[in-house]
């Protein structure tokens, strides 16, 4: 629906693209340095998550891609333009959703979109029809008419969703797409992003909820401090950087020295202390014994939230 | 320098468009206005004064009117209504996200701003006709400069909410500018009984002073070659604000 022109080679297969081409990226501000030299490239057709701490870069790199801050180091490609000498061209084929909520809160859901299509030169009646399709795309056609201060928060995300896909665009970007929204509201646009997906388009997304980037992402990276740490698929970061499981036991000194004297690896979180394993049972029963089964043992699969917490550890970032 | 194409029309309509949305509040004040001033200074006040210069009082203070409107209009707009939409509604960053550039978007605002001044001094036209205080059809002028005066006072006002800190900043240029051009600029007294320093400050740098002599020129079918020179000092000065306030608010939201 919003992107669908595939080039094939000679051979008759299809050419899968780069759509984003980041090379030594950098954004340096007076005193600090919001992104440090970053490199990577993300498909044409794939979920490519960008998660990390507050303050790790990863929307000042959204902002680079968007040519709307200008880098000050390396390069960067998205279509196939460079961002400093093709803003305008870049800007007309992505579709963007903030973090914030800028909707235009002087004009009801549907001119919203009507007023949105203007700025990208869209005719009228072309941009009627396609507010129209996107309100009912995103279940909104109830509200065609309200004002934006009339809307729950999740309806203003979708909105801001159904804005971002008015140019039809080649790339989304979305800053923490369902950032504060209750669960069904975001089990709503998570569907939505998929079916966006489905259909062949490039999503590029930000976010701090880990089992979002788990469930959508085809892949991601995690920043810190202005760089990568890591890049692969989810399975693949949670199979190198934690292990298939985690075992939890409650903290105490009899299970610390028991550990300590078998030589096994521990990380401490909060009252809990975690074993990343791939043989939850041995250890596990192993725990059980120490433990005379005065504290609970847990074993759950390992996720990403794990890799996160190991990779950017437990400091609270502001 | 400037990166500004046609877009910069889809900034002004968002506007245009947010204008007519609340049109009834909007068409309020320029009527009302020049009603209450004419019957409270022209025709209340102005019965202790025979005349200015050989001008009924009414007369005379007609084109001041019609000045002051378009400068608060403008004003306002580019100062307090432009910050919202930059700094609470966050519609420029909106905006920015598309194929309009950050200099359309100040374009665009300060466009609007300048015709928000010219559709007041139309609104306000058929009610002085109404008191017989302008002479037709020299007076239509007063519609096509206003958009000119508009913008003069749009792109000052940019300035000012590109560098403001905060909303409540802006009632400094408000109060230490604007009003007291509103009364020292030639508006309800001739320019020429202050103290010749204060004229000279008042040409030089009270754009209402030039704008008010154009109109009053407009309105009395009077025109006069320094009349070419307030046009003159308006056209630069204006060209330089627009520059500058674009420049500004790179600088402010680009980062």
């Amino acid at each position: 629906m919003l992107y669908s022109h595939d080039s094939t080679d000679s051979s008759g297969g299809t050419i899968i693209g780069d759509v984003i081409v980041a090379h030594d990226l950098e954004k340096r501000f007076e005193d600090l340095v919001a992104v440090d030299r970053i490199t990577f490239k993300v498909r044409e057709g794939e979920v490519f998550g960008f998660l990390g701490p507050n303050g790790a870069g990863k929307t000042t790199t959204m902002k680079m891609i968007q040519c709307i801050s200008p880098k000050t180091g390396g390069t960067l490609e998205v279509l196939d333009m460079d961002v400093d000498t093709h803003q305008r061209e870049i800007k007309g084929h992505l579709g963007v959703v903030p973090q914030e909520t800028n909707l235009d809160p002087d004009f009801s859901a549907y001119r919203n979109l009507l007023v949105y299509a203007r700025y990208f030169g869209i005719p009228k009646p072309e941009a009627e029809q396609r507010a129209e399709e996107l309100l009912a795309f995103m279940q909104l056609d109830e509200k065609r008419d309200v004002l934006i201060d009339k809307l729950s928060g999740g309806m203003k995300r979708r909105l801001i969703i159904a804005r971002a896909l008015i140019n039809t665009p080649e790339l989304l970007i979305l800053d923490e797409p369902t950032i504060g929204l209750d669960p069904q509201a975001r089990h709503l646009i998570w569907g939505t992003l998929r079916s966006l997906q489905a259909e062949g388009n490039t999503l590029v997304l930000t976010t701090h909820y880990l089992d979002e980037a788990e469930r959508l992402c085809d892949r991601l990276v995690i920043m810190d401090h202005g760089k990568i740490l890591v890049e692969g698929t989810p399975a693949d970061l949670i199979r190198e950087h934690a292990g298939s499981d985690v075992v939890e036991v409650e903290r105490t000194e009899k299970v610390i020295a028991h550990l300590t004297g078998l030589g096994v690896k521990y990380d401490l979180a909060g009252d809990l202390l975690q074993v990343f394993t791939d043989r939850p049972h041995d250890v596990a029963r192993e725990l059980l014994e120490v433990c005379q089964h005065e504290a609970a043992v847990t074993v759950r699969p390992a996720t990403l939230e794990d890799v996160f917490l190991r990779l950017t550890g437990r400091r609270l970032r502001e | 320098m400037l990166d500004i194409s046609g877009r910069v029309w889809s900034v002004w309509r968002r506007n245009w468009d947010a204008f007519l949305r609340t049109y009834r509040v909007n068409f309020i004040p320029p009527f009302v206005e020049p009603v209450l001033y004419l019957l409270a200074l022209g025709f209340g006040l102005g019965t202790y004064i025979e005349a200015v210069d050989g001008i009924p009082y009414p007369v005379f203070i007609a084109p001041a009117l019609v000045s002051i409107s378009v400068m608060y209009s403008a004003f306002f707009e580019c100062t307090y209504s432009s910050f919202v939409r930059m700094y609470y509604q966050k519609t420029f960053d909106a905006i920015i996200a598309t194929p309009v550039s950050i200099d359309e978007v100040i374009a665009g605002e300060m466009l609007w701003g300048a015709t928000r001044g010219m559709i007041y001094a139309t609104l306000m036209l058929p009610v002085l006709l109404l008191f017989n205080v302008v002479t037709m059809p020299s007076s239509l002028l007063l519609i096509p400069f206003a958009f000119l005066a508009g913008l003069l006072f749009a792109g000052i006002a940019m300035c000012f909410t590109a560098i403001t800190p905060s909303i409540d900043a802006l009632n400094y240029p408000s109060f230490l500018f604007i009003t007291p051009m509103f009364l020292f600029s030639g508006t309800f007294f001739p320019l020429d009984l202050l103290p010749q320093p204060i004229q000279y400050f008042a040409l030089a740098a009270l754009p209402l002073t030039h704008v008010v002599s154009i109109n009053r020129a407009i309105t009395l079918s009077a025109f006069s070659p320094l009349n070419l020179f307030s046009l003159a000092w308006i056209v630069v000065v204006t060209a330089i604000f627009f520059v500058l306030a674009i420049r500004l608010m790179r600088r402010r939201l680009i980062v």
